[in-house]
């Protein structure tokens, strides 16, 4: 019989001998990892941010970090769908204590997060009104807005002044001057493929949000039915850019001059500016019937404590001490990477970079006309509603029976959340 | 004659005296305890993997399925049956399912000629026999996902400068927006490639591996019967041997297109759109996007469970796939 048949005449000691080897090189290997111990009195607190594009955001992140002393404070930097691994990390072990994200009741409901009316008390006047509404459910605050970022549309006047369009204040006249626009190997107009940032103004350029004051369903008008109607055609004409590699939060289509106009945000300011000079404008979403009005959609992130924290009370002292205390890395964090409104009033009120040419004119378009987010209105309502407008427009299915579905499926949500 | 020699254990176990020796407990892991211990000590550490990674989810799964898991995967709330229903009965889970069942009609049976002519030729080319069989197993070590976008973002860009539409362009046709709508239904021409690109390698080499499995007195023996060779030995003696192979990779091809997301969730804007989205994305758009509805998702994915398995049982039934080689 050979060996092999046989099997290896191993010893009960021989195998145990090994397995505590393994086990010893694991316990070494455990040395030479982080094991959490650290400073600020053995607290730690972990971060979660999502990937920002401006270089240097990431470093800046890690700076505040390490200038807090009370904790030692780990920055998770996450690239790619920032949303989704999120809302999977916040329910394992490995849940931030502290992270950014927008309102979202989902979060409050499921007592994922904890108020923080008490850290803000006392500067709950420096903020916008809209932004603390925005954070708030049932009358307790949950989130601190960190950076205010309005979006709105680009255009190069030199293009319009060809054209002899003027900005657009209907949303007819928006796809009049998208059809003007388009020339040779220039698009008119350019809203992004998949929709998911532009449907927000889209609806609310109809005249109400989502919801109303309790929280029923608004959006669903038959001016909204209407303006769908216009956006297919609008979608099937020759007139939109479509297919370009990157949705609408990247200028890069505008810069490459493949549309005259662009759906994209405050952040994209110096990049254009730096490519056209003065050679570009902004304008708000432009109303869309009688009863519609012009918005400018105000997105920018808010930061929010976890109920799951290894320690609520030490990552509620680090958030209010960042952002509540260092006004000074508020106003860095907001202005000298990328290009946002720092949320605090008193901080935007003294930023030199917001007092002159189409950055002022993006603050006063964005106190003139912003709309905020709905913390009623959920991810998950979203994404159902966003399915409408996604069949109505790209697949040219009938708005109404769109929207009934979607009524059905929201309103089921709604209950549930109550 | 054949002669028997004592082996070497049994010749070192008599005794000085030539008595039997006494039995003795078999040392370290020989004997039956000894090999019932090896087969735990292997089997073991895979069989606690699937405890762990595979049943124990199954069964976590059925539980949050019938109960109301939005937002916690520890739920407290029964719904019993009501999951199910809805999925079953709000038409978006229902509507990817039936527009997978035709998109398996349409994958499989592609995928199956393509991957099996690619055998047969690589089969019966004289020269870089090896070169080929490489070239073409090549994609299938492609991640899914870079494949996507280069799919995307390179080849089908729907701008001027994307590649097809460059290739358009030289015949004076002007650009294809390919994945912006799905009128005309540009984007099956881009996700139908890449899948083919990416998986037909694997499958001519099951298929490459199965010819060279049949005798090749079978064809000699047709080739003194009269067979032609070509279509008619083809027919009558390469495909009824490649039976087995065949039903397996029908199996496999089937299970692999209800599975399918890659390509779907990066080709087709993370899910977004909603004419592409096979029952994988619609349940992880429910469950890990922003939606956390692990109850409806649980319910979906054992649905799906349970029509893969029925898919799987049903072709064990008309297509005998494990009891080829009984017959």
């Amino acid at each position: 019989m050979s060996n092999i048949s046989r099997g290896r005449d191993w010893d009960r000691r021989g195998v145990l001998r090994a397995m505590g080897g393994v086990a010893a090189l694991g316990g070494l290997a455990a040395c030479g990892s982080n094991t959490g111990r650290s400073g600020g009195g053995g607290k730690s607190i972990k971060q979660m941010y999502h990937a920002y594009g401006e270089q240097g955001t990431q470093q800046a992140a890690k700076k505040f970090a390490d200038a807090y002393d009370k904790a030692k404070v780990t920055i998770e930097w996450v690239p790619g769908e920032y949303e989704s691994k999120l809302a999977t990390t916040l329910l394992g072990s490995g849940a931030p204590d502290v992270f950014e994200y927008h309102p979202d009741l989902q979060l409050v409901r499921s007592r994922q997060i904890v108020p923080l009316d008490d850290i803000i008390a006392d500067v709950k006047d420096d903020f916008l009104p809209e932004d603390i509404a925005a954070n708030s459910v049932d009358g307790k605050v949950y989130g601190i807005r960190m950076i205010d970022d309005p979006q709105f549309f680009f255009y190069r006047k030199s293009l319009f002044e060809k054209a002899g369009v003027k900005p657009p204040a209907t949303f007819d006249e928006l796809i009049d001057a998208a059809h003007k626009l388009t020339s040779g190997k220039v698009k008119g107009l350019y809203i992004g493929q998949n929709l998911k940032t532009i449907s927000k103004p889209l609806v609310w350029s109809t005249g109400p949000h989502y919801l109303d004051a309790d929280h029923r369903i608004a959006y669903h008008t038959d001016n909204l039915v209407e303006t769908l109607t216009k956006a297919r055609e609008l979608y099937k004409s020759k007139s939109l850019l479509l297919g370009a590699p990157t949705e609408v939060w990247d200028p890069a289509s505008f810069l490459q001059g493949l549309c005259a106009i662009q759906w994209c945000g405050i952040w994209a300011i110096p990049a254009i500016q730096k490519a056209f000079g003065d050679d570009f404008g902004i304008f708000p979403f432009p109303k869309s019937g009688a009863a519609g009005r012009q918005v400018v959609y105000n997105g920018g992130w808010s930061t929010y404590v976890s109920a799951k924290a290894k320690d609520v009370d030490a990552a509620k002292a680090f958030v209010k001490w960042l952002w509540i205390g260092q006004k000074k890395y508020q106003q860095e964090w907001a202005l000298d990477y990328g290009f946002h409104i720092p949320a605090r009033k008193s901080i935007a009120a003294g930023a030199d970079k917001l007092k002159s040419g189409v950055a002022a004119e993006a603050v006063e378009l964005f106190n003139t006309h912003g709309v905020f987010d709905d913390p009623y209105w959920t991810e998950g309502m979203f994404n159902i509603l966003l399915d409408a407008v996604v069949n109505s427009v790209r697949d040219s299915k009938d708005p109404e029976a769109e929207l009934d579905s979607a009524d059905k499926k929201i309103e089921r949500a709604l209950k549930k959340l109550g | 004659m054949a002669t028997t020699t004592p082996t070497h254990s049994a010749a070192k176990g008599r005794t000085a005296r030539g008595a039997a020796p006494a039995r003795r407990r078999p040392r370290g892991f020989g004997g039956s305890r000894g090999r019932t211990l090896n087969f735990w000590l292997f089997t073991g550490p895979f069989l606690i993997g699937l405890i762990v990674f595979v049943y124990v989810p199954i069964g976590w799964s059925l539980w949050l399925s019938l109960h109301n898991a939005q937002g916690t995967v520890a739920p407290t709330e029964f719904v019993g049956l009501d999951n199910y229903a809805d999925m079953l009965g709000d038409g978006d889970f229902v509507d990817s399912l039936v527009n997978f069942t035709i998109f398996a009609a349409i994958i499989v049976p592609i995928t199956y000629a393509l991957s099996l002519t690619l055998a047969l030729l690589v089969h019966r080319i004289r020269f870089m026999k090896a070169f080929f069989r490489s070239v073409f197993f090549l994609p299938t070590a492609c991640s899914f996902v870079v494949a996507s976008l280069v799919w995307k973002m390179s080849l089908f860009n729907g701008l001027r400068y994307g590649m097809m539409n460059t290739v358009l362009g030289w015949f004076g046709i002007d650009s294809v927006a390919w994945l912006a709508s799905p009128h005309p239904p540009w984007y099956w021409l881009v996700i139908c490639s890449a899948r083919l690109w990416l998986q037909c390698g694997f499958y001519m080499i099951l298929f490459l591996a199965a010819l060279q499995n049949i005798p090749r007195e079978l064809y000699e023996a047709a080739a003194v019967d009269g067979a032609k060779p070509g279509w008619q030995t083809f027919r009558h003696i390469t495909l009824p041997q490649l039976r087995a192979t065949s039903v397996a990779v029908v199996l496999l091809l089937l299970i692999a297109a209800y599975q399918a997301f890659d390509e779907f969730y990066n080709i087709l804007d993370e899910g977004r759109a909603t004419w592409g989205r096979p029952p994988l994305v619609d349940l992880y758009l429910q469950a890990l996007g922003a939606n956390q509805d692990y109850g409806h998702a649980s319910a979906g994915a054992l649905i799906l469970a349970l029509l893969i398995a029925l898919v799987t049982l049903a072709q064990g039934r008309f297509l005998g796939f494990g009891r080829g080689a009984e017959k």
